[in-house]
């Protein structure tokens, strides 16, 4: 069952078109990754999906009884926050609010949802501490850790691991896999770290400004786009023949070698 | 002892200590947000907007208020906008509309009646400027705001900290960002007759930035700056009192004063942990 339908969308920003006639869907349960090069319209994406930015055509369809105060983001970290003092545990129960309607106070629901939350992503210890004084792997799990408050169902995440460190970073990926695989959990993640991606992810949207990939995991790895973006040992005729395409350098070597008989050699 | 009981048996120093407390208590709460998302010329620019408008009310025998709360509400959400949107630069759109406000109340002052020292009350403000209607207005708006603030208080911390992510996840970020343009429109009408159009900004500004020196929690910044405000607020006024200096500025100087000594402190504490 499709949790988010995308039927042929069309996007644009500041009036120029990213994207034309998109389609795909995400089931529950999937962990997609969105990948491309910068400008590819990843970002422009995102904001259709969680009603940030209009699209201009086509149709998003929530589906599966999903409803909008039930997506989790993870949003790229704003200058403001560089500075902001706020706690752990205020950080992490702000993701309450949207349940709360107009109703002012946090109810002990609210908290306890906010301590599981810390304690599953290992941040329980840290909850008096001032958010701008962690490292950046410990604010994005605080981040991530109120994203959870706000979700059970889906996750939209906007470079989860811009600025980290590699261990910090392949802990993030770990953690998002964790919570995909064991908690059941829809992750639609944005990313350009198409290795990190495919080793992740089961399906992956690739959005170039020419072609469009979208399907499994493994079936982007023996494509066209795919095979540009990785360097892997696979040697099945259409890797084979990508990679011949891609690593075509004759027009190199036949520079080189008349530069060797100019020189007379 | 005797000089500050009869300070306050002046019935203009009362009418200043009432409108002014409940003034500088919320001022301090909006400041927090207001300088953290970076709004803090926003407060400026209303005060002159609020400027421009009893200049227009008094040249009309209008009530003061009753004008300039409609029109600082208006041009609050007309500078949300403005701010808001990628095209105009939102700070030189706070100049334009700030000094040409400003401009248009001095030449209605002048040419409506003529009376300087009224100008002069309005740009520095002056505690023999509130009427008790006003008083009482006054009071009624604060404790408006203060309700407001404490109702809205998870939300005005979400959409502060995180306008993308609270809108993402259903939250009406835009209508929060409203009640904190209205909330803050109320307390600049309010409390410039006292403070004055030029220095009412720093009301809002300072005790923020000051308790930021040392808190480390929102929550604790929020009741860190209540404190500071109101402190400093009527350390200001008794001294100018005695000091016979101009209240406003008396205010901004303590408030000063308080920012500096935070931030030694904060210094301090650094150096030893």
């Amino acid at each position: 069952m499709s949790i988010i339908k995308c039927d042929n969308i069309s996007m644009s920003y500041d009036g120029v078109t990213v994207f034309d006639n998109l389609s795909f869907d995400v089931k529950s349960g999937d962990y997609l990754c969105i990948v491309g090069e910068n400008g590819s319209g990843k970002s422009t994406l995102m904001k259709g999906l969680l009603g940030l930015k209009q699209v201009r055509d086509g149709r998003i369809i929530y589906s599966d009884g999903l409803k909008r105060n039930e997506i989790g983001y993870l949003p790229q970290q704003t200058g403001a926050q560089k500075d902001f003092p706020a706690s752990v545990y205020e950080v992490v129960i702000s993701g309450r609010l949207n349940k709360r309607g107009l109703k002012p106070f946090y109810s002990s629901a609210d908290k306890e949802s906010a301590r599981l939350n810390m304690e599953r992503l290992g941040i329980g210890q840290l909850k008096n501490k001032c958010y701008k004084e962690l490292s950046g792997g410990q604010q994005q799990r605080v981040l991530l850790a109120r994203a959870l408050c706000a979700t059970s169902k889906l996750l939209i995440l906007d470079e989860p691991v811009t600025g980290l460190d590699p261990i910090a970073a392949s802990e993030m990926y770990d953690i998002i896999s964790k919570l995909n695989k064991e908690n059941g959990i829809t992750v639609i993640m944005v990313s350009h770290d198409i290795v990190a991606a495919v080793d992740h992810a089961d399906h992956i949207l690739h959005l170039s400004n020419k072609e469009v990939f979208f399907g499994t995991t493994g079936d982007y790895t023996h494509s066209e786009l795919g095979s540009r973006f990785l360097y892997h040992n696979c040697h099945c005729e259409g890797c084979e023949r990508h990679s011949r395409y891609h690593h075509d350098s004759s027009h190199i070597h036949k520079y080189t070698n008349r530069a060797e008989v100019e020189r007379g050699e | 002892m005797n000089e500050l009981f009869e300070m306050l048996s002046f019935s203009f120093m009362q009418r200043a200590f009432i409108v002014g407390i409940p003034v500088a208590l919320c001022a301090a709460l909006l400041g927090v947000s207001l300088v953290l998302k970076r709004y803090a010329m926003i407060g400026d620019g209303l005060s002159h907007v609020g400027f421009g408008a009893l200049a227009i009310a008094s040249a009309f025998n209008l009530a003061p208020l009753w004008v300039s709360v409609p029109v600082v509400i208006i041009a609050a959400f007309l500078l949300l906008r403005l701010s808001e949107s990628s095209r105009i630069k939102g700070d030189s759109a706070i100049a334009l509309i700030s000094s040409g406000a400003l401009a248009i109340g001095v030449v209605v002052a002048t040419v409506g009646n003529g009376m300087n020292t009224d100008l002069s009350n309005y740009l520095f403000g002056s505690i023999l400027a509130t009427s008790e209607s006003d008083a009482i207005m006054s009071v009624c708006l604060s404790v408006v705001v203060l309700a407001l603030f404490i109702f809205f208080y998870g939300k005005i911390f979400a959409v502060t900290f995180d306008e993308g992510f609270s809108k993402a996840t259903g939250v009406n970020s835009g209508a929060y960002n409203m009640v904190i343009a209205l909330l803050t429109a109320l307390t600049i009408v309010v409390g410039m007759r006292i403070m004055g159009t030029l220095l009412i900004s720093s009301l809002i500004i300072f005790p923020a930035l000051t308790s930021m020196r040392i808190c480390r929690t929102y929550k604790k910044v929020i009741i860190c700056s209540s404190v500071v405000s109101v402190v400093c607020f009527v350390a200001g006024i008794v001294s100018s009192y005695f000091l016979e200096t101009p209240t406003g500025a008396t205010i901004v100087l303590v408030n000063m004063l308080m920012f500096f000594a935070f931030s030694a402190l904060s210094y301090l504490a650094k150096r030893r942990g």
